[in-house]
């Protein structure tokens, strides 16, 4: 189930397509798109399915996934959240690290201003509440790469809540058409990102780096809207594009400026949703969709042969292409959440509540920021669509070079004529095509004409390529069709 | 002597040198050691500063009143270059690379450091009796007044091993202002820790309102009550201070913007009828000593006579607030000594084992039982199933005392007026009877509400006990109102006339014992 990554690296805008070919979730029919009640944290011990009473025959029921992601993109900011130090990928280690950072005693955190601008960046783009009042907590487990003891995050009251993101998954066999998507956003939060430790077995020992200690992060929540690897992809996708869009993360997962955990549970759509179990450490996106489809299946092979899901927390294993207990992390947590009383409640304006004697550099306006949001990519996709009769694959797969434009001057509209991207809409060439190929192609034309019902794919392909994929498959079809009495 | 204004005017005459004060005062030091006061005595770092500050004096650039001042500074706060310990063997040998915003101010308008003063291990505490560089002496046991009275007693016993408590938890700056060796120092204030040695030891103990002097580098006990404290031997002393303390400081997001004019100077009341002074009938407890009592309301009939209104107000959550204090307190304590683990800084122990066998034989080694105690009950609040029944309700709790206070200062009332402590200081031996947590609940009764209302709030000494031992009441502001209430501490000062301590009785005996002592060893020299 690989997805065609179309990415080239560049310093422009990137819009990439995550593209399925045949998604089997999709095949399968609608997923369920079941909603979920759960409190992030609980164990689903609670809501366990009966069957498990009895013994379950293979295969006769349906199974549906439920799948929500919690995901750690890290903001592109100059210093740290509550910090001066830099932020900077690859510095030797220890080298950005301020006395709060190190959590000297008598140090307090102070927050960055650019980092609450990009979260309610984010949460407008994601079509949130702004929550004007939000709160700061600390949440506490002893990990040598926290050297407080304490995370600070926003557990009570967040910043953004309730948005939606919509992703567009390509459907059944007729390509170019793509169905839209939505998941819920259940909250967008700000929180301090962890050092990095580093694991010495040749010595017995760890190495902590804290240059990573402090780094602002956005974590934003995705409700269990999902179903399959495949939808977990393409909606994480869709996220990076559009921070990429905002500027307020390079979301590069490869570098770790966007981490996914994904929440998986697997239960027979009616019934009560099924345990849950969490898989972390996923740095690219084919691993999450691979690793969330293999522990789907594991979940439904288990559950299938009498056993049962424990509420633990998995990682993936690249090499072997599978989810693994992470044994050592399963006794739950208290974390033991306090507010953090070094920073007052973050109070955020707009255009009516504005206070008139306000110190601009005081105080953050969403309304202004609003208005001050670049296009995001759904919109320019739309754009690119209607004004220039691309087709809608394409807008996902289209490359702007920004640099291109700003060295020979041109538009977007000269770009895609120039590199003949739009839709081939003359339907005297697109039958010259046609008729060519079949000329070219005698074999195919006899195999289509004795009955072989693959064989005239073969054909359109060959067009398709014939026209540098410029044409509407559907059309070509139609014109074959025509062209030989089908 | 006494006032730090005066000995500044004579700075400034030229009467003596900012060098010739600190040699002075580091005779003192070393005459008063076993007062164990200090920790850390940073004599090259102050000798340093008073030569510079000579240099400016000579050229007519002094800094201000400060310049050339000894001054000293609690043990918890951040000195860059000069170990800083919070009185535990958890920072032993930790030397930080910045100074806390206040010392920062205090050394920027020319102050001389003369050392970090002894405390109750990490705050903790009402005695100072409980850090690992053992309990500070009140200079009060050896002064005439007391000796003399104690004399009267055919049941007292001689020798040193009765001396008596400073109270606590900043107990070291009190012994060290009280017996000379500086002129202010710097304590820190969570449920009573300034204002408590304060009246045990006959000095001014001021607890400013919450979010008007930076926190920054004053190591925190807890985050939503503590503020750096002031203690002087005179209310202008404290006020001047104050001046160059307060203000908005940006790496302290919980200072407000410009909340009190500077320099603070504060004008003398010519009379009190406008006044409406608050007398909590709540704080009238059983366990308050009768001498006390009656010095309180002797006070309260002062400033009737003077012409003030004296009304007796009610503060009805004022018996929960024990309760409230202690839950918040150890949640938050449990959380600030999270970052104690050995890691980045201060004690870590041999075992290398793994990261959690490290841990927990650092923080056993390095944390008293005081400490760990508070870590362990905090952390039971803080658990999930508590949380709501305990952390969450002691807030709302707060919420009702810091609306009592509101309420009746809203009622007209200007200043409260309340004890600031149950008794005079008690022997050591008598305080060592009942354990940290017993001896904090009891001792904090008139001063822990202060801090959970963030309220302004100062002690007074106002007579000796009839064993010769200061006694100090309270005056409580509203927030804010510093200076207001600084104005009427004033005032009540002047009409009490607190005496100074006498202590020449006792320089003279160490400078006998020194004196010996040189001779003996003069004398094995040969």
């Amino acid at each position: 189930m690989a997805a065609p990554m179309l990415r080239w690296g560049c310093r422009g805008r990137r819009w990439a397509l995550a593209w399925v070919d045949g998604g089997s979730c999709h095949r399968r029919g609608a997923p369920t798109g079941s909603t979920s009640n759960r409190i992030r944290g609980q164990s689903s011990l609670a809501q366990q399915p009966l069957r498990t009473a009895q013994k379950p025959r293979k295969g006769e029921h349906k199974w549906a996934a439920v799948v929500g992601l919690e995901i750690h993109a890290q903001i592109s900011s100059n210093s740290k959240l509550f910090s001066g130090s830099q932020v900077r990928f690859s510095a030797p280690p220890n080298s950005l690290v301020s006395f709060f950072d190190a959590s000297l005693p008598g140090t307090l955190p102070v927050l960055n201003r650019r980092c609450v601008e990009a979260a309610v960046m984010t949460g407008l783009a994601l079509n949130c509440h702004i929550n004007k009042k939000s709160l700061f907590d600390r949440k506490h487990y002893f990990y040598a790469d926290l050297p407080a003891g304490y995370q600070i995050t926003q557990q009570r009251l967040p910043i953004a809540v309730n948005g939606s993101l919509t992703y567009g998954i390509s459907a059944g066999k007729e390509r170019g058409q793509v169905i839209p998507k939505t998941v819920r956003v259940k909250q967008i939060q700000l929180e301090q990102d962890s050092g990095k430790s580093l694991h010495d077995d040749l010595r017995s020992q760890t190495l902590v780096d804290l240059n990573r200690a402090g780094v602002g992060l956005l974590e934003v929540v995705l409700e269990p809207d999902l179903s399959c690897g495949e939808e977990a992809a393409t909606a994480v996708r869709e996220l990076q594009l559009i921070l990429q869009a905002l500027g307020t993360s390079q979301a590069n997962m490869a570098e770790g400026q966007l981490r996914v955990d994904a929440n998986v549970s697997v239960h027979h759509p009616g019934e009560p949703l099924g345990v849950r179990t969490e898989v972390k450490n996923l740095n690219s996106i084919r691993f999450l969709a691979k690793a969330i489809d293999y522990e789907i299946q594991r979940q439904i092979s288990e559950l299938e042969n009498g056993g049962e899901i424990l509420n633990e927390t998995r990682s993936f294993h690249e090499k072997l292409g599978c989810t693994v207990s992470m044994r050592d992390k399963e006794a739950k947590q208290d974390y033991r959440f306090m507010p953090e009383p070094n920073l007052p409640p973050l109070l955020l304006y707009d255009a009516t509540s504005l206070p008139t004697d306000a110190d601009p550099q005081q105080v953050i306006n969403i309304d202004q920021i609003r208005e001050m949001l670049p296009e995001l990519p759904s919109v320019t996709r739309e754009r690119l669509v209607q004004q220039y009769g691309m087709l809608p694959e394409h807008s996902f797969t289209l490359l702007v070079f920004e640099e291109l434009w700003k060295r020979e001057g041109k538009t977007p509209g000269q770009i895609v004529s120039e590199k003949q991207l739009e839709l081939m809409q003359d339907r005297g060439a697109l039958e010259q095509f046609c008729y060519s190929v079949m000329k070219d192609h005698p074999q195919v034309v006899m195999d289509v004409k004795k009955g072989n019902p693959r064989a005239i794919n073969k054909l359109i392909g060959l067009v398709r390529k014939a026209t540098l994929n410029r044409a509407d498959p559907a059309m070509i079809k139609e014109i074959l069709e025509k062209q030989l009495s089908l | 002597m006494g006032s730090l204004l005066r000995v500044s005017a004579a700075l400034k005459q030229g009467q003596i040198t900012p060098t010739e004060l600190c040699q002075k005062c580091l005779s003192l030091i070393k005459k008063t050691k076993f007062l164990n006061a200090y920790i850390t005595v940073s004599e090259e770092v102050a000798l340093k500063q008073a030569e510079e500050s000579e240099k400016r004096y000579k050229n007519g650039q002094s800094l201000g009143d400060l310049d050339g001042i000894p001054i000293a500074v609690k043990d918890n706060f951040s000195t860059s270059g000069i170990e800083t310990t919070c009185a535990s063997n958890m920072l032993k040998g930790y030397v930080p690379p910045y100074n806390a915003t206040v010392v920062q101010k205090l050394l920027d308008q020319g102050a001389l450091l003369m050392g970090k003063t002894n405390l109750d291990e990490f705050a903790m505490g009402s005695g100072s009796t409980d850090g690992v560089f053992g309990p500070v002496k009140n200079p009060w046991s050896y002064s005439k007044q007391y000796r003399e009275k104690r004399k009267q007693n055919p049941h007292s016993e001689s020798g040193d091993s009765d001396w008596l408590i400073t109270g606590g938890s900043s107990g070291g700056s009190a012994a060290a202002v009280s017996a000379f060796t500086c002129y202010a120092a710097l304590g820190s204030d969570t449920g009573g820790s300034t204002r408590n040695p304060a009246a045990h030891c006959g000095l001014v103990g001021f607890k400013p309102s919450y979010g008007l002097v930076s926190r920054h580098g004053l190591i925190p006990l807890v985050n939503s009550m503590d503020v750096p404290g002031i203690l002087t031997r005179c209310v202008d002393d404290a006020a001047m201070v104050l001046g160059v303390l307060a203000g908005h400081d940006p790496k302290d997001s919980t200072t407000v913007h410009d909340p009190i004019n500077k320099p603070l100077v504060l004008s003398s009341l010519a009379d009190v009828s406008k006044l409406c002074i608050g007398i909590p009938k709540e704080y009238l407890v059983p366990e308050l000593s009768s001498e006390i009592q009656s010095l309180w309301s002797r006070a309260a009939d002062l400033f009737e006579s003077e012409g003030a209104k004296v009304i007796e107000v009610s503060l009805p959550h004022t018996s929960y607030s024990i309760v409230c204090y202690h839950v918040l307190c150890t949640s938050e304590v449990a959380s600030n000594m999270a970052r104690f683990d050995g890691l980045q800084y201060g004690h870590r122990c041999d075992i290398d084992v793994s990261t959690e066998a490290m841990y927990a034989a650092t923080r056993r080694e390095g944390f008293n039982d005081v400490v760990r105690g508070r870590i362990l009950s905090g952390n039971f609040f803080l658990l999930k199933e508590n949380y709501e029944n305990y952390f969450v309700k002691a807030q709302k709790v707060r919420r009702l005392i810091a609306n009592d206070f509101v309420n009746a200062f809203n009622s007209g009332v200007d200043v409260l007026l309340t004890p600031t402590t149950l008794s005079e200081a008690v022997p050591y031996l008598e305080f060592i009877k009942e354990d940290n947590r017993t001896r904090s609940a009891q001792d904090d009764i008139f001063t822990q509400a202060v801090n959970m209302a963030g309220l302004p709030a100062v002690s007074i000494p106002i007579a000796l006990s009839n064993q010769g031992l200061p006694i100090g009441l309270q005056f409580i502001g509203r927030a804010f109102y510093d200076q207001q209430l600084l104005t009427v501490a004033k005032w009540f000062e002047k009409q009490v006339q607190f005496p100074v301590i006498q202590l020449q009785e006792l320089m003279d005996d160490c400078s006998a014992i020194l004196e010996n002592e040189k001779l003996a060893s003069v004398s094995l020299k040969q």
